[in-house]
């Protein structure tokens, strides 16, 4: 049978350390499926598991402490003809815990072995994640007031689709791990094991006692049927041509003749939860239909539907260079939080400003033309506030005109929306007239 | 003539997308979000890869891992992601793995505001990383800018092979505005340079270049390791090899500073000022400057596109001739410590401003004004 194993870099493991049968039944596992050399990359990452990659003559990719799967799912999505080892001890378990979780939910076509000898061998024997609480370790007491974790079980929680546990010394470990890579799905392996180096200077392990802890614990010998499900880079792929039509960018011609326009900064003073982002999208396509430069900077909090949500929009025959306000032409005051929020722009409005507030809205003194209207008694719905004003704009004249409004209601809208924005803009039209 | 409508974000997702990526992983967060939720649309219908990983960690892990199968990887994020990318971008520094990282910046320390810009990271980008290596950091001014700098990004990631950055800012990647995407003139793809000899050592290279690249995957087998390595990619402690990777990783984008510095000039005859500014801010200074010219007080600017490794050369010719020299970012001073390096302090102002918004172009035109 063929073997993996690089003869000039033999391994470096102390003596009577499990590493080192690990090491040898992963090899036959290997040979005994007869895996390509080229389609196989062995991961590792930090402490005496992470040196498994330079035993083997594979490709290999050693990396951070608790990482190897994260590498390993890049390598695998990015190449689905490779078949991908990882190699971690219960250090890596312990720091790359959500990284384990999140495998064993995905199930991609990885093979995990966890080299589990129950302490940090390498930096001195301190506890791990899977240190039993009346061992000895190089952390002090710190274990006695922690339990281990039982990766096996978790990793059945977290929807691995095999799982097996077993001595590193175990005979059938080759049949074990072989089981692992070819199975299709993420595979775990935790092997117990005994670092002669530390652990067992001042705790009782032997091949016996290690198969007796196997046994002590739920057995776990592979498959998990109740997991059982698609692999996920075939899932991924096929969710992929399910959604195959690329978005192209939106572009929007000069349609309209707005003759001798002249710079506009429009800001649309409201809340969250009052589409100003959407009315302030429609501004600017309604400016680009009319072949003038746009800009849309928004001003909103991190909660979802509270708090002030401010949109400045500018709109320039010339290219628009800084794109926060200086000199608002109109302001659309459609809360008190969004007033709030720009309360000082007021002062600063020059008589020319057009200004448009509903009647339950509060606005500092200002010298700007204010128009006040009550949506409440036009029957304006809040969230339709923000596409009222614009077609109150439109109306006036100010910034935008009719034509290049139902452009940019044309392109961002359609079917029912559209024709409940027509509506809203018959309401304007109609209540405006009776002003 | 149509222009196009959008976001710093899109824009640099579909400049991404231009350059040849192929695979995307990031994790969401404000004001970046939105480079995952555009690339989700489009790398699906191009055959491409993306994921949203379990953590910022895990999503540098799987573009470090598709990168090294040959694929073109971006992530995005904001600081508080960067935090966290920290000790893989010191891998992928190590390792000498492409890869292009944004990050739309937001006010720090810390979690800092999700939804208020700041040039936050300028620094922490170059040395957020262990080992003091020279990094490549990229900034737009706009949304045609990063979709032209991810073109540039890519190619430098692919020659170097080195982690590149875009410095972005909430206020460009969230800003909506109108540009001629036609009319922007992007350099040709540059691909990773593929070994064609025998006997390959992923990592023997010429002294001031980057190794040629195989692909894990490919026929012939690859080491990648984070831990220092010889060219063969085997864990040494040989002070000379140690020495020689060093200098390598250095040299391999000192020696190039030239071909990796981006940036535009507005030199007005009879200034005697320069202002020099980057990102979002630039815009402002754009405007300040022609409102002085008007004025009868012509300013001249400097915009640099690219801020790592510091154009040293192109500083102190373009400074040569002025006597006063303003430096303007959305900080309270990061970069202006290189730019004093490089001039000397004597003659170089400052200007800038952390609370949220944006420095205004009457603000510029008072500091230059107050001489």
């Amino acid at each position: 049978m063929h073997s993996y194993l690089n003869t000039s870099r033999p391994p470096v493991y102390c003596p009577g350390c499990t590493h080192e049968s690990i090491t040898a039944g992963l090899d036959r596992a290997m040979g005994s499926l007869n895996l390509p050399a080229d389609k196989t990359v062995m991961v590792t990452d930090i402490g005496c598991s992470g040196l498994f990659d330079t035993f083997f003559n594979v490709h290999a990719l050693h990396g951070l402490h608790g990482r190897a799967l994260t590498y390993a799912t890049g390598l695998k999505l990015a190449d689905p003809s490779l078949n991908v080892i990882v190699t971690m001890g219960d250090g890596g378990l312990g720091i790359g815990g959500a990284h384990v979780l999140a495998a064993c939910r995905r199930n991609l076509d990885l093979t995990l072995i966890i080299l589990n000898n129950f302490n940090f061998g390498m930096t001195g024997g301190q506890c791990s994640v899977t240190t039993p609480a009346d061992a000895v370790a190089g952390s002090e007491f710190l274990n006695q007031a922690e339990i281990p974790v039982d990766i096996c079980g978790i990793a059945e929680s977290a929807g691995a689709t095999y799982v097996a546990r077993c001595s590193g010394l175990d005979t059938n470990l080759h049949e074990i791990v072989a089981a692992g890579i070819n199975h299709k799905g993420f595979a775990v392996i935790e092997t117990l094991g005994m670092c002669t180096g530390r652990y067992t200077k001042k705790n009782r392990l032997s091949p016996s006692v290690l198969q007796q802890m196997v046994e002590d614990l739920p057995p776990k010998s592979g498959l998990v049927a109740r997991n059982q499900r698609p692999e996920y880079g075939e899932r991924y792929r096929e969710l992929c041509l399910q959604n195959c039509r690329y978005p192209e960018p939106v572009t929007v011609g000069h349609q309209v003749d707005f003759p001798d326009y002249h710079r506009q900064e429009i800001a649309i003073l409201g809340s969250a939860g009052m589409r100003i982002v959407t009315a302030g999208e429609l501004v600017c396509h309604a400016g680009l239909a009319a072949g003038m430069n746009v800009s849309m900077k928004n001003d909103y909090n991190i909660t979802v539907l509270r708090g002030q949500s401010v949109s400045e929009i500018q709109i320039s025959p010339r290219k628009i260079g800084y794109a926060g306000s200086t000199a608002p032409t109109v302001v659309l005051a459609l809360s008190d939080e969004g007033v709030q929020q720009r309360k000082k722009l007021f002062a600063t409005l020059s008589p020319g400003t057009f200004v448009l507030k509903d009647k339950s809205v509060n606005i500092p003194p200002c010298t700007a033309e204010v128009y006040e209207v009550d949506f409440k008694e036009w029957k304006i719905a809040k969230p339709d506030w923000a596409l009222a004003a614009l077609c109150f704009l439109a109306t006036k004249e100010q910034a935008i005109n009719w034509e290049m409004l139902d452009i940019a209601l044309k392109a961002q809208f359609q079917g029912k929306i559209y024709l409940s924005a027509l509506g809203i803009a018959d309401k304007i039209r109609c209540a405006m007239a009776t002003l | 003539m149509a222009l196009s409508f959008m976001d710093g974000n899109e824009a640099l997702a579909r400049g991404a997308i231009a350059a040849g990526c192929n695979f995307f992983a990031g994790y969401p967060i404000t004001p970046a979000t939105t480079i995952l939720s555009n690339m989700l649309k489009m790398l699906p219908p191009r055959g491409g890869v993306c994921l949203q990983g379990e953590d910022e960690i895990a999503s540098m892990g799987y573009c470090i891992g598709a990168s090294m199968a040959g694929k073109k990887a971006l992530t995005a994020t904001s600081g508080p992601g960067i935090s966290l990318y920290s000790e893989q971008i010191s891998f992928a520094i190590g390792g000498e793995i492409p890869l292009v990282i944004a990050d739309v910046q937001r006010l720090g320390p810390s979690t800092g505001s999700a939804t208020r810009g700041a040039d936050s990271d300028i620094q922490f980008l170059q040395w957020g990383s262990t080992g003091g290596v020279p990094v490549i950091v990229l900034a737009p001014k706009d949304a045609l800018d990063c979709y032209l700098l991810a073109r540039h990004a890519f190619n430098y990631a692919e020659e170097f092979r080195c982690p590149v950055f875009i410095a972005s800012n909430k206020e460009i990647g969230m800003t909506k505005e109108s540009f001629d995407l036609e009319s922007v003139t992007l350099p040709a793809v540059v691909e990773r340079k593929a070994f064609s000899g025998v006997n390959y050592l992923p990592f023997a290279a010429e002294p001031d270049a980057a190794p040629p690249f195989l692909p894990i995957g490919g026929n012939t087998l690859v080491r990648q390791t984070s831990s220092t390595h010889g060219p063969d990619g085997y864990i040494t402690n040989d002070p000379e090899v140690i020495a020689g990777s060093q200098e390598r990783l250095r040299r391999k984008i000192l020696d190039h500073v030239e071909r990796i510095t981006l940036y535009e000039e507005d030199i007005k005859p009879g200034s005697d000022t320069l202002i020099i500014s980057y990102g979002v801010t630039v815009r402002a200074v754009a405007d300040a400057v022609e409102i002085l010219t008007e004025a009868g007080r012509p300013v001249s600017s400097l915009t640099l596109k690219s801020l790592w490794p510091v154009p040293e050369a192109l500083l102190l010719e373009k400074a040569a001739d002025f006597r006063r020299v303003v430096v303007v970012e959305m900080n309270l001073g990061q970069y202006v410590h290189e730019i004093r390096r490089v001039l000397g302090g004597g003659r170089v102002e400052f200007f800038g401003q952390m609370n949220g918004v944006l420095i205004t172009p009457t603000q510029i035109m008072e500091v230059l004004c107050n001489a």
